[in-house]
């Protein structure tokens, strides 16, 4: 295999963009990261994408986004895997460069979530239809009895779950591409409306549009691109049941656990070396059972990390600097690909406000469905 | 929802139909046609008992638009003495009285209309247990 680099990366803003179609959306990010790298041509496109069929009535995105940018003819596809769909494209792009099959690589992400779909019915295509949807459960509702679990398990409170909204919103008002540029208060979370108890509507990620884009090469090319490659040291994917009801412990995300070891593995460390992390906040309890998975923190304890300040900013291991899901947006497609971007950024000291002081090795981890599947990359200096 | 996907789905829905492994004795719901324990492929069809216990739970404020009428409503993940978990409605009380640890039983009722026509689906939901 060959060692491969993100030697550009481009992301439109994140959040109501109603002068913005799909395509739009993509041909931003996508040009903005050949751009920077000066490229005019590419060998491959992955788009992530979890489902413009239902939110735009489009399906077939490769050739549609190959023409948006004026690359008609080049390979193309769509890859997904619900709200991991990012990341699944970023792990395809991985591998056609490391395998040799192609130098050029552009992994991207897009959705387009605000165009008039109903976007709790289309999110819930993410669940099992014959056995969730069908009895009328929703995202927060599946989230919330993850965390109804771990209350009863660990003693978890409402009051820690809102403190994981609050760190993350004081990060996404440093972020000028955040949907919400502004910080919030423990008490604004614990009076916002109840979505599915004991979650409430500041305790979840918002209905978003936005693209994001990276440009993969091999690592003995990068130069050609940037003076400050990154380095994709590794990629962890793995899957678990689809429905809650077919996990063992619904407190524990398995498939994240898996994604990490493997993810880990690959990459020859252990989670005391990861110095800065995006994780999957779609749900304030998601980036507490993600922390526990990674073995960012030991199991159970994921409910003091915000609180505590340890995943703040300045603290031991800065989470979520992006502002996570939760204030920055989550265009459910986009996700991915735009955590792996908050990681290069960092670790080519591009972060500004929310930089992370001598950040060597940085993670990023992103969740398809209610933990049915997960994707982890790990990004290093060179 | 075609109607030969819902004809399909009527034995899990109305008799709660499962399988079990001959092999390792795991019961899984629906029937599959390959054990998730163990791999195997000798399952036996077999009823579900009609009673469980709430695993975890949720009293959902904002539902899908086919299910804003009835909201609040209650769902959880239950556990049936063969060690099926099933998602479902927990109705006939209080919401907010659907905690972990609750008995329940499963009963045949109607769960949503569907498509321009209002077809009228059935499947299960659950009660407290008395």
């Amino acid at each position: 295999m060959r060692e491969v680099a993100i030697v550009a990366a481009g992301m439109s803003r994140f959040g109501e963009l109603w002068d913005l179609s799909l395509r739009d959306l993509f041909a931003t990010a996508a040009l903005e990261a050949m751009e920077k790298a000066g490229a005019d041509h590419i060998d491959a496109l992955y788009v992530g994408n979890m489902s413009a069929g239902k939110f735009v009535g489009q399906e077939h995105l490769g050739p549609l986004m190959a023409e948006a940018i004026g690359l008609s003819g080049v390979a193309a596809g769509r890859v997904e895997s619900a709200c991991a769909s990012g990341g699944l494209a970023l792990r395809a792009g991985f591998a056609e460069v490391a395998s040799g099959m192609s130098d050029l690589v552009l992994a991207a992400g897009v959705e387009k979530m605000t165009d008039g779909a109903d976007v709790t019915e289309v999110l819930a295509t993410a669940a099992d239809q014959e056995l969730e949807a069908y009895h009328g459960v929703t995202f927060p509702g599946l989230y919330a009895m993850i965390a109804r679990a771990h209350m009863q398990a660990f003693g978890t409170t409402e009051e820690d779950l809102a403190w994981v909204s609050v760190k993350n919103h004081r990060h996404g008002a440093l972020n000028p591409k955040a949907q919400f540029r502004r910080e919030i208060k423990v008490e604004d979370v614990l009076r916002s409306a109840l979505v599915a108890e004991p979650l409430r509507l500041l305790h979840c990620s918002p209905v978003s549009d936005g693209a994001a884009a990276v440009l993969l090469c091999p690592l003995d090319q990068a130069r050609k691109y940037t003076d400050r490659p990154v380095k994709l040291l590794a990629s962890g994917v793995a899957t678990s049941s689809m429905s809650l009801a077919g996990r063992a412990d619904p407190a524990f995300l398995d498939a994240v656990q898996r994604s990490a070891e493997r993810a880990y593995k690959m990459a020859g460390i252990g989670p005391g070396d990861v110095q800065v992390a995006e994780v999957h906040d779609c749900f304030a309890i998601a980036e507490i059972c993600c922390l526990e998975a990674l073995g960012l923190v030991e199991r159970g304890k994921g409910n003091q990390a915000a609180r505590s300040g340890m995943t703040a900013l300045g603290g031991r291991i800065p989470v979520n600097t992006s502002g996570g899901l939760k204030s920055k947006g989550h265009p459910v497609g986009a996700t991915g690909i735009a955590q792996a971007i908050e990681i290069f950024e960092q670790l080519r000291d591009e972060a500004g406000e929310r930089q992370v002081q001598k950040a060597r090795i940085g993670l990023a981890q992103n969740m398809g469905g209610s933990g049915a599947s997960s994707v982890t990359h790990i990004l290093g200096r060179v | 929802m075609p109607s030969p996907r819902y004809w399909r789905e009527i034995p899990a829905r109305f008799r709660l139909e499962a399988c079990r492994c001959t092999s390792c004795g795991t019961t899984s719901f629906p029937p599959r046609l390959v054990c998730p324990s163990c791999r195997g492929r000798s399952l036996e069809r077999t009823a579900l008992s009609r009673t469980a216990r709430v695993i975890t739970s949720t009293v959902i404020h904002v539902g899908p638009a086919e299910f804003q009428m009835e909201a609040p409503y209650a769902m959880a993940v239950v556990e049936t003495p063969e060690k099926a978990r099933l998602m479902t409605q927990v109705v006939d009380c209080d919401p907010q009285s659907v905690l972990p640890g609750m008995e329940v039983s499963l009963e045949f009722r109607k769960i949503r209309r569907e498509g321009k026509g209002g077809i009228l689906c059935y499947g299960y939901k659950a009660v407290p247990r008395l």
